[in-house]
Order: C-alpha cells, then structure tokens, then sequence
C-alpha cells in the first residue's frame, strides 16, 4: 500500500483514469486520511464538544429544557459589573504591557545595545511570559505587599505606598501583575515585526529630508500599526482569561467574570451551574469577537510581510 | 556605533526599565524567602516546605500527570503532524488554526465544558449526554488506564488540549526543519512501511523538538492551577496555593522554587534549540 500512495504524484492525477483506477483512487484518498483521524477525534471531544455542550448548556434550565433566562441573567447589574471590570483590566494590562513592550523591544533590536542583550532579554522575557498564576501571586505579595520587599524598602526612604492609597490587591495592582507576563508577551511577539522593518525605509527617509517623527507618522507606523494592535489583542485575550494570578491574589470575591465562573462550578451549596454556563458563554463571545479582529489584523500586517 | 545606546537615552531608558521590572520581583521574591523574622535570614522557609509530606506527594502527583500528558500528545500529534506535512499539506492550515485554540478558549470555560460533559450522573441529565458520553466517562473519570487517582485522568487529558500548542508548534518546526520527504522517501526505496520510517528515520531526527514539546508541557502541568482547581483535584498548585495562604514566607519560597523548575525547563528547550535551529516565538501559559 505505502509505495501506491507515494506514486500518486500531480501527473498521475492528471491523466484520465481508467474506472477501475478510479474506485482505487478514492480508497487511497479515504486511507490518506485515516491516520489523522485520531487527533480530531480527541480534539473534537476534549475541545470542541465541551465547548459545545457549554452553549447549549447556557440555553437550558436545570432539567434540560429550554430557556434564555440565563443569557438574559447575564445583564444583571452585577454581572455586567463583573464584565466591565474584567474589559478593563485586560484593557489596561494590554495597553501598559503592550506599549511597555513594544518600546523594549524596539530599543533591543534598533537601539544598539551591546550584543549580548538581545539574547538574555528574550530568554528572559520567555521565562517571565510563562512564569504566572499561583506563583506569580506570591512573587509579587513578597515584593509590593503590606510588608512585601520593596514596600518596606521605599517606606523606609520616606515613601509610604500603603499610606498614599496604593494597594497590591485591587484593579491597579492586578494591572501591575499582569503587566509582568504582558510585557515580555509583547516583546516576544512584536519582534520579528520590528526585524521586518527595514533599514532602507528610514534611511530613504532621511536622504528624502524626512525628520524622526516625519518618518514614524508616514512610514514606520502606518507599516506598524497592525501588527501592534494584532499583538496587543493578543494581550487583552490573554489577560480576559486569567484566573488563577487574580484568584491568588484578590480572592474570588473581587468581580471578575473568571472569577464568578469559579465560584458558581466550585461550590455546591451558592453555586448555580447554570449561571456558569452563561458566564462562560459570555466569555466565548467576547473572546470569538477578539480574535476576529485579530484576524482582520494578521490579514492586514502580512501584506507587509517579506 | 559600540556606544549607539547612548545617542539615543530613551532606548537606555527603556532597557533599564525593563531589566529593573524583571528582576526586582525576583530580588523580593528571594530576600523574603530568605526571612526567618523581620531582619533575619535563614532557609527555614525551605526547609518547612520541604519537610512537609504532602510537597512531596502532591509534586509526584503533578509529576506523574505531566508524564502522561507528555506521551498522550506525543502519541496523538507524531503521527498527525508527520502525515500531515508528508501527505495532506492541506490541512496544515487548519491544523495551525486548532493549535491556537486552546490559548483563545479559556481555561475557565474549557473546565467548565468538561465538567459538564463529563459530568458522571450529575444533576445535568441533558438526555444525549448520558446517552452519547455516559458510559465513557465513568471510565475516563476512574483513571484506570494510566493507575490514577480517580478524575485525574480526565484532568491529564484536558493538559493534552492546553499544551496542543506547545506540541504542535514544536514538532511542526523540528518536521520543517528536516527532509522529510527525500528522507522517508529514501527509506521507502529501501523497503520500509510508513510505521519504520517513523520510529527509525523520522524519530530519531525530532528528538530535540519532541524533548522541547515535553520541557514546555512540563512547565504548563507543573504550574496549571485552573482546571484542578475547578475539578477539585489536589495537584501540586493546588497545594501551592494552600500553603502560601496562610504562610507569607513558605510562598515566597514556593514561588522560588516554581521559578526554578521554570527555568531549568526553559533553559533545556533553549539549548535544545539551539541545535535544531527553531525560532519559534513561544507564548502562552497558565495564567
């Protein structure tokens, strides 16, 4: 069978083929896809079918039958309390990791620096983008806490953060966190766009008579921009689905949909799957409409692409 | 152009902002480790945290559930990827699309998804649940497959979902990376079938990449605190999480040595790199 396949080569498809070669053909194209089948299989019942299952779920009542009350749960006022703040956590952390990022990034690679930066940055930032939840928490507890490290070190040079309405565990504090896996999350993404840019464009510029900022408004950025925000999307999915750094952090009763969700699954006795279900629901919307924009965005930054 | 950081002080600025932000967290995290009481320092915090048993056994837990999920996805996405790239390049752009899908379906609400499809005779009698997925479950749930504790089978399935793209990426560029047509066809001119290419010719050329794919996912499972906690499994985040509640110095120790486990997984997978000659942007993580 193995050197039957491997002569189906473009020549062999092309000519007319015989009926009985035919029927042979589709057998090899039916075979061709058996070893694949596996995968989508598991993918289809640990990914897709869950995900399935989730929305119908948020359509039905306790005993299965169906319903909208929950979706239309979903605009109660502490609901849509607990989206706001989610949006505009992931929002901020976005915002700040992403242009905190692109900056590092852009002084790494075109800034000059001695060679042996970009290396250790970019390991670095590999480490730092995978270094989150549970751990992360208790990293920043020990240095920005109440008694945390570098708390205790300002205050004793006269800068009480604690006393100037700062605080680790609260909206401010998650964006600092967060920003931590943001940052290098950027970084490591935004780079090869920034190796895309070429030397000639801002060169070409110069010899034109084109200034710094003459050349970022009509070149750099324009060629820029959707990479950026495609990244920076990235960023806000990335921050919209963090549970277990906020978790450790402020506690499941701060007003994060993550949050609600664990809640409403975790216990039995104040939790309403239902309403899990819905929250979830939610969730996938508002995580579909983000990666249609980036989508639109890969779309438009590719065109630049060498 | 040896000094070019200092023609222009604001991308100084920016790399030492950056240094500053990564490794100030780090310094806390390790001086307060360090505390015994207030001004003194000592490794009482390691050696409380060491001591305990539980450490110990919720680690080899986490361990061992890091183990299967490495050979599931191994096993699963070897044979796809490989017939993939050799035999239906088509479907390299979907494969692409899926690998990405476990990064934009949450953890949260992938958990939940399971839960409820899963669910052995809970109150969500949904009629085709049962009916299509009913007697599986009680199976997948028993752990019995890999000698598990019940439930935590399901769980090492589901890191299989979430490190799909740590596998796939890695062995879709370990595959670019060789001949995989001269050389399989090669082997098929000797006379061998497709299964001894794979394990004599393709295998032993991926090695750095399956071993990056199993560093990553390693890192994922050793740190992944969502899913278990929202199955109520006692895997070694979880056990984490529990302990640095109620010990500030015992977390900043537990973070430490999370840290390092990071880091010695990472820097394997660089140096592995290093080798195979892959890129790859690596992203994502259980946050």
């Amino acid at each position: 069978m193995a050197q039957a396949v491997s002569q189906e080569s473009p020549t062999a498809v092309a000519r007319p083929l015989h009926p009985r070669a035919k029927g042979l053909a589709r057998w090899h194209s039916v075979a061709d896809w058996l070893p694949v089948v596996p995968f989508f299989l598991f993918f289809s019942v640990f990914l897709l079918l869950p995900t399935v299952w989730l929305v119908i779920g948020a359509f039905q009542t306790d005993s299965g039958s169906f319903t909208t009350s929950n979706v239309r749960g979903l605009f109660d006022s502490d609901i849509l309390d607990a989206y706001k703040t989610s949006l505009e956590i992931s929002l901020a952390s976005a915002l700040t990791g992403g242009i905190f990022g692109f900056f590092v990034a852009y002084a790494m690679i075109r800034g000059n620096p001695p060679r042996w930066i970009r290396p250790v940055l970019s390991t670095f930032a590999g480490v730092a983008a995978n270094f989150a939840g549970i751990p992360l928490a208790f990293a920043f507890a020990a240095t920005l806490g109440t008694t945390g490290v570098l708390t205790v070190f300002l205050k004793s040079h006269g800068i009480d953060l604690y006393q100037s309405g700062f605080t680790l565990y609260s909206f401010t504090g998650l964006v600092v966190v967060y920003t931590y896996f943001q940052m290098p999350l950027m970084l490591l993404i935004i780079s090869p766009s920034i190796d895309g840019l070429r030397r000639e464009w801002s060169e070409a510029a110069t010899n034109l008579g084109a200034s710094t900022s003459q050349y970022w408004r009509w070149v750099g950025l324009p060629v820029l921009w959707p990479s950026i925000l495609g990244a920076m999307v990235l960023l806000f999915g990335s921050a919209f689905a963090a549970y277990a750094t906020a978790y450790a952090l402020v506690g499941s009763e701060f007003n994060l949909v993550p949050l609600l969700i664990g809640r409403n699954v975790e216990s039995d006795f104040i939790g309403n799957p239902q309403q899990a279900n819905a929250l979830a629901f939610g969730m996938i919307v508002i995580i579909g409409v983000v990666m249609l924009i980036y989508t639109v965005l890969q779309r438009r930054s590719s065109r630049w692409a060498r | 152009m040896k000094h070019g950081l200092l023609r222009n002080p604001w991308n100084l600025l920016w790399l030492v902002l950056a240094a500053l932000y990564f490794l100030v967290p780090l310094y806390g995290t390790a001086e307060f480790s360090l505390e015994t009481t207030p001004g003194h320092h000592g490794f009482d915090a390691y050696q409380a945290v060491l001591g305990q048993s539980q450490f110990w056994s919720t680690f080899s837990l986490s361990l061992e559930i890091a183990g299967c999920t490495v050979v599931i996805s191994l096993l699963l996405m070897l044979p796809t990827v490989f017939w993939v790239h050799l035999k239906l390049p088509r479907l390299r752009p979907v494969l692409d699309v899926i690998a990405v899908l476990p990064f934009v379906v949450p953890p949260v609400t992938l958990a939940v998804g399971i839960l409820r499809l899963f669910e052995a005779g809970g109150a969500q009698t949904s009629g085709i649940g049962n009916v299509f997925i009913g007697q599986p479950s009680n199976w997948l749930l028993s752990g019995s497959i890999f000698n598990l504790p019940p439930g935590i089978q399901l769980l090492a399935l589901a890191y299989v979902i979430l490190a799909l793209p740590f596998t796939y990426r890695a062995l879709d560029a370990g595959m670019r990376a060789i001949d995989l047509r001269t050389l399989s066809e090669a082997a098929q001119s000797l006379g061998s079938g497709w299964l001894k290419v794979l394990l004599w010719i393709i295998l032993p050329n991926l090695r750095s990449a399956m071993l990056s794919a199993a560093f990553l996912t390693l890192t994922l499972v050793m740190g992944e605190y969502t899913m278990a906690s929202l199955m109520l499994l006692n895997t070694f985040p979880i056990y984490m999480f529990q302990i640095g509640n109620e010990q500030a110095y015992q977390a900043a120790a537990l973070a430490v040595i999370s840290l390092l486990l990071t880091w010695i997984a990472l820097l394997g997978v660089l140096v592995l790199g290093r080798t195979t000659n892959d890129r790859e942007v690596r992203i994502g993580g259980a946050h």
